[in-house]
């Protein structure tokens, strides 16, 4: 079985909205229709997009952090807004875990962004069906790009590398070792969705530096870390400590 | 959520059309077992049956307003093994057909009416819990996800649909008016006493769902600086009402003396007094008080997408 999707490094996300409208521009091109858009030069502008990224302020100036939250379907396992759909637009792909929107099924009922906890659907107001991510379905498999572009459009715009995407049923893809190692999570986790996205949390940046880094452990000529002793009749801070 | 008027004009519609229904078909089984007088075929029930089956129709027409693309309706019928829309979708033309047999029957004088009745109120009360599942099923949307949801559907418009054949049994003269509008009181009041049940548990509400678990960070203070766009998006549009707590509480109230009390003493008045108009008055109070019960039972729910929500920038 394999489960695509994306982890993001809120450590690493600065907040560039890159993704966003790499996302917009990748999938208002696409053969599956616009994301429209009203007004956008205009007062009051709206418009349908996959991906937002959003800013939380955690903690209290001074001791606050700025974390920036890049959103979009979470692809879940187990999908809350799949069995609601009573056209079977929606569905989720058994080849790879991916959830789309059949647009020619669906009837604009919007039941089922009732029935996602995470705000990720989006109803096109000219099309008049729901849309949301799908994860460049028409990007990942095209044999017409290259290897290393069959990524969604969001991760190859990623100017700090944030976004990683994989197969996270595969123990040895970069997703599964970034959620494993980095301590990768779920969003709500009290609903059950199991989201196939994950979030690697913010992290403390420190400079470790041992003593080994210093001085080599085995000090072969036992003259690392000794201090200098300068002659006599060498000028020395004080003159006088080093002897 | 933003309460569509579409859906409020569906759930009320048919809530009366099924509770009409159920009375019609109450008053039949209870003239054949010989407890109230029997009525005439053509001027009661199948006029009774025609006006339900108007009720069930006005708002299988509102909800197709509410839908992006209303001509493709027919493929909702696809997935009744896992949605309750779905169900809904089936069951409500069914159930409508089901009546116009049953008023025809009346009308034509044909046998066997008694068993169309008993399909029909079979389908009738699955109606009543598609409809109800809908919303109860939808587990985050914690106001709804609770069984009362159903039975309130229940019990509203059963209380709407007796509420509507007092005053048409007292308007064609016949001997039902005491024993309907008894039905109709004692359905105000058990939907009274489940809907009070409802808003006290909705009170009570822990919401599971916090910001600290929508972003995943574990610390007491996180405020939104920024939602990612500057006006709004379908997700500011369709989940927000956008109306401060005077104006819910005055909806609340509202609701809760038109739908319950009003109808009721118009009702007891109306029948102590045999008067049409009295009667008629109670009905369109207390469907006035739906609306607003239904408006204010889908602004209530509250989204967890909410939280991803908070603050434009
Ligand atoms: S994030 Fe929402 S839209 Fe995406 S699969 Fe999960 S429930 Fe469905
Ligand atoms: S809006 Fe479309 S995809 Fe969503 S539940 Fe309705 S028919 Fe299905």
């Amino acid at each position: 079985m394999t489960q695509l999707a994306l982890v993001i490094d809120l450590n690493v996300c600065v907040g560039c909205h890159a993704c966003v409208t790499s996302c917009k521009e990748w999938n208002t091109s696409g053969v599956a229709g616009f994301l429209s858009d009203d007004r956008p030069y205009d007062r009051d502008p709206t418009g349908t997009f996959f991906n937002r990224v959003q800013t939380f302020e955690v903690g209290e100036y001074p001791d606050a952090q700025t974390v920036h939250f890049p959103k979009s379907c979470l692809h879940c396992e187990d999908p809350p807004c799949v069995p609601v759909c009573p056209t079977g637009a929606s569905y989720k792909r058994a080849e790879d875990g991916i959830v789309l929107v059949d647009y020619d099924k669906c009837i604009g009922c919007k039941y089922c962004a009732w029935a996602c906890p995470y705000g990720v659907r989006e109803v096109d107001e000219h099309q008049k069906v729901m849309k949301k991510c799908t994860l460049c379905v028409d990007r990942i498999y095209d044999p017409a790009l290259p290897e290393a572009e069959r990524k969604p459009a969001c991760v190859m715009a990623c100017p700090t590398s944030a976004r990683l995407y994989g197969d996270i049923h595969d123990p040895e893809s970069v997703v599964s070792k970034a959620i494993r190692e980095q301590g990768g999570y779920a969003l709500m986790p009290e609903w059950g969705t199991q989201p196939a996205n994950h979030y690697l949390p913010r992290r403390r940046t420190e400079m470790r530096i041992h003593k080994d880094e210093l001085e080599r452990a085995d000090n072969p000529l036992k003259i690392d870390g000794l201090l200098p002793k300068p002659a006599l009749k060498e000028p020395a801070l004080d003159d006088v400590t080093s002897w | 959520m933003n309460p569509a008027f579409s859906v409020i004009f569906l759930t009320t519609l048919i809530g009366v059309g099924q509770g009409l229904f159920l009375a019609l078909y109450a008053a039949e089984l209870g003239s054949a077992f010989e407890l109230v007088p029997p009525q005439d075929s053509r001027s009661f029930f199948a006029l009774g049956a025609a006006l339900a089956l108007g009720f069930l129709a006005a708002g299988l027409a509102a909800s197709f307003f509410h839908l992006g693309r209303p001509e493709r309706a027919w493929r909702a019928a696809a997935r009744w093994r896992t949605s309750w829309l779905s169900r809904e979708v089936i069951v409500l033309p069914a159930f409508m057909a089901a009546v116009l047999c049953y008023g025809a029957a009346h009308y034509l004088g044909l046998p066997a009416t008694l068993m169309t009745g008993a399909v029909a109120s079979v389908l009738c009360l699955a109606l009543f819990v598609c409809t109800g599942m809908i919303y109860a099923c939808i587990k985050f949307l914690q106001e709804w996800a609770t069984p009362l949801t159903v039975v309130n559907y229940l019990l509203l418009g059963c209380a709407s649909g007796f509420a509507f054949a007092t005053p048409m049994a007292a308007a064609t003269g016949n001997g039902l008016v005491v024993p309907l509008a008894a039905g109709a009181v004692m359905l105000s009041l058990a939907a009274w006493a489940t809907r009070a049940a409802a808003l006290a548990r909705n009170r009570r509400i822990k919401p599971k769902s916090t910001v600290q678990t929508a972003i995943g960070i574990k610390h007491p203070r996180i405020a939104q600086k920024a939602q990612g766009f500057m006006c709004g998006s379908f997700n500011t549009r369709e989940f927000f009402h956008g109306r401060g707590g005077q104006a819910m509480s005055l909806v609340k109230w509202g609701f809760i003396v038109l739908a319950f009390p009003a109808p009721v003493a118009l009702i007891a008045a109306g029948t102590a007094l045999a008067s049409v108009p009295l009667l008629s008055a109670a009905f369109i109070t207390q469907y006035l008080g739906l609306i607003a019960e239904r408006w204010y039972f889908f602004a209530q729910a509250n989204h967890p997408q909410n939280l991803y929500y908070q603050a434009i920038s």
